[in-house]
């Protein structure tokens, strides 16, 4: 047995958990909750070893059903999909604690067990799939398992918020999706092929206005799912109304499989780094925009949804820059960039669990009533303004200097743009620390009057311990997995604690294994301009 | 290739009509224009097949020149059954929001209103703040000729006087 057998297990075995689970139902509880958690440490497991087999022996190929690679399913594991995978496995792990230790502390165990964890397997083998796709087909495929699934999620207990924001995110996905299988359609048209390696030899040969065309589709459609700039006005509306395991799982992983399949397209399919403009005016204004949407925020939520458009145009950034350094630099970020952003959107859950509200002008004081919360909230914050010496920084610093080190004008824009919104980051960061953590009493902070402020007392805890205040309905609109209210508490869930200090930690170990870590993009960066190796795995030849 | 215009030209008209109702505001008819939308992508990939042939099914004796591309249809297929299971959540959607709020309206994003609100009333509000404390400066002065214990209004406004 090699490797390269232990590819579709990523995606069948959360699949067949899914299936078993809605087949159980609601019956055993605990039975369940383990085997969620054992099929994604197994998911883990493998990816761990695609990714070692990956970056020894070159990428890890299976055609599914052994159908040559023109017509069947392949499955491809190169470092970046290794990378990518054993990342997004150990996320979504702690997502799953997290999530399991919410519903045992909101006891509404039903909708989690029945609805809830199907859904989310189903979300991690979709994300699975699209990682490991050797073809454009499979890709689509993936994405709509992880769409569909995510659908589910986003709406889950169907209360009128999360059905408002849930109407904007399927239609745009659904847009998405439909311009997808017509760029499909077009590329088998224009190729004869949807197979990626066949691809590569296979586009070189067709007039170039066909190519622009195939190009600017994939890349459309791509950018909504990653939300660049013109096209990310859908998710910082959809995301915040989700509970807070959904919602950071959605930030760390779902955009992200649209920055990867668009570094994919653009080193594998168009190399040569042509559209290189276009993408970088596009990364700059993600950049620039996101985060000064992000600065006019009130809500914690949406701050951070916001930073999450923005920091998107900084893996933009590099692979529009298509040298070595500019795709290591993205590579590394991706990865960074998951961890924490997860990490923070899992903290606003736990805000929300403590003060009763994200809403940053009725929070304050947290530093105080709960040190730990500030700890786990203050050290990804800081990670994602990219303060030395965490990974934040070495991710923008090799981004930076892979900007000077092409020395184009634009370059040069995206380098200062890159700084702008760093320290733009900074400070929208800082104005949460400050209102929320760092500010004395929570009850003097309703004074400066709001527009469209109701005038209900903020449910924030007093300084007596256990206040277990319930929330008024419809007021905290992300509240629970089922939608129910939740009662805030003197400290968190101990599961919930556990898994957000365990994703703090994971990110604090990409700044203490940035050495091997930056290798290892440096060596993804290498193999993916190089081409070869990939088309070599794939047809054999 | 061979292509049917006929099959462009359906799929062209779909995706109008789809768009058309896509940019309206009650799910039903954003589901007819997700239905159309699809309906229209399949017919592309369809005609991406060539000249129509026969069934690609290779008994003895078939010449495979004859038989029409297997591929786009199996895309095709799988697209469908995506399409299906869509509609049947835009539908469940589209009754929920009814169950809600009576109609199946795609609603505007409220606190993206209250931000922009906000702003529009930034200067207004500025404004009333310097009112205001233009006004509570001349009432410690006011007070301060009753010699009235002005520590108080140092404390609560700062030595700005």
């Amino acid at each position: 047995m090699t490797a390269s057998d232990l590819l579709p297990l990523p995606v069948a075995l959360p699949l067949l958990a899914a299936g078993l689970k809605l087949a159980i139902g609601q019956r055993l509880p605990r039975t369940q909750r383990f085997i969620s958690a054992g099929v994604l440490c197994a998911v883990l497991a493998a990816s761990l070893t695609l990714l070692v087999a990956a970056d020894r022996n070159g990428p890890q190929v299976m055609h599914t059903g052994t159908w040559p690679a023109s017509v069947g399913i392949t499955l491809v594991a190169d470092r970046l999909s290794g990378l990518m995978l054993v990342v997004s496995a150990a996320v979504t792990l702690c997502v799953l604690v997290y999530s399991i230790g919410q519903g045992m502390a909101d006891s509404d165990e039903a909708t989690p067990l029945s609805v809830f964890h199907p859904a989310y397997l189903i979300l991690v083998a979709g994300v699975c799939d699209t990682f490991l796709a050797g073809d454009l087909f499979n890709l689509y495929v993936g994405f709509e398992i992880m769409l569909t699934s995510s659908y589910v999620l986003l709406t889950l207990g169907g209360t009128a918020a999360r059905m408002r924001a849930g109407a904007t995110y399927v239609v745009v996905s659904l847009l998405s999706s439909v311009l997808f299988l017509v760029a499909i359609g077009m590329v088998y048209a224009a190729a004869g092929t949807v197979n990626l390696a066949l691809l590569a030899g296979r586009l070189a040969e067709l007039p170039s206005g066909v190519r622009l065309l195939l190009q600017l589709a994939l890349l459309t459609v791509f950018g909504i799912k990653a939300a660049v700039f013109p096209l990310a006005a859908w998710l910082p509306d959809s995301y915040p109304t989700a509970p807070a395991p959904v919602t950071a799982v959605f930030a760390g992983l779902l955009t992200k499989v649209g920055v990867y399949s668009i570094l994919r397209v653009q080193t594998l399919l168009f190399p040569g780094g042509r559209l290189a403009d276009p993408l970088m005016l596009v990364a700059l204004l993600s950049m620039v925009v996101g985060i000064l949407g992000a600065v006019a925020q009130t809500d914690l939520k949406r701050l951070l949804s916001f930073t999450l458009v923005s920091h998107i145009g900084y893996m933009v950034f590099g692979i529009a820059l298509a040298s070595r350094g500019g795709i290591a630099g993205a590579v590394f970020y991706v990865a960074h960039h998951i961890t924490v952003q997860t990490t923070l959107f899992l903290v606003a859950g736990l805000v929300e669990r403590r003060g009763g509200t994200t809403d940053l002008l009725r929070l304050g004081g947290l530093a105080r009533i709960s040190p730990l919360l500030a700890v786990v909230f203050f050290v990804p914050a800081m990670n994602l303004a990219g303060i030395p010496p965490l990974s934040g920084f070495l991710g923008k610093l090799g981004l930076l200097r892979a900007g000077v080190a092409a020395g184009t004008g634009w370059a040069y824009v995206l380098v200062a743009g890159g700084i702008l919104t760093s320290l733009l980051t900074l400070y929208a960061l800082a104005k949460v620390w400050n209102l929320a953590f760092w500010r004395a009493a929570p009850l003097d902070l309703c004074a400066d009057g709001t527009v469209l402020e109701s005038d209900e007392e903020p449910a924030a805890a007093g300084e007596n311990g256990a206040s277990a205040v319930p929330l008024p309905a419809g007021h905290a609109h992300a509240a629970s997995l089922s939608g129910r209210p939740i009662t805030t508490t003197a400290s968190p869930p101990a599961a919930m604690l556990l898994a957000t200090c365990a994703l703090v930690a994971l990110g604090l170990s990409f700044t203490v294994l940035a050495g091997p870590l930056t290798g290892l993009a440096d060596r993804a960066a290498v193999e993916l301009l190089a081409r070869a190796p990939y088309v070599t795995a794939v047809l054999g030849h | 290739m061979k292509v049917t215009i006929a099959l462009i030209a359906v799929g062209g008209v779909l995706f109008g009509c789809g768009t058309a109702l896509l940019l309206s505001r009650p799910l039903t008819r954003i589901l007819l224009g997700a239905v159309l939308l699809g309906n229209g992508a399949n017919l592309l990939v369809l005609a991406t097949a060539g000249r129509a042939g026969k069934p690609p099914l290779l008994y003895p004796g078939t010449d495979p020149k004859d038989v029409a591309d297997p591929l786009p249809q199996a895309m095709a297929l799988t697209a469908i059954v995506i399409t299906l299971a869509l509609t049947a959540f835009l539908l469940a959607m589209a009754y929920r929001g009814w169950q809600l709020s009576g109609d199946d309206d795609v609603q505007d994003d409220v606190e993206d209103i209250r931000i922009a609100l906000r702003a529009e009333h930034e200067g207004t509000r500025a404004e009333l703040r310097a009112v205001l404390r233009a006004d509570r400066v001349r009432q410690a002065r006011a007070e301060e000729t009753e010699d009235l214990d002005d520590e108080v209004w140092d404390h609560v406004l700062g030595a700005d006087r």
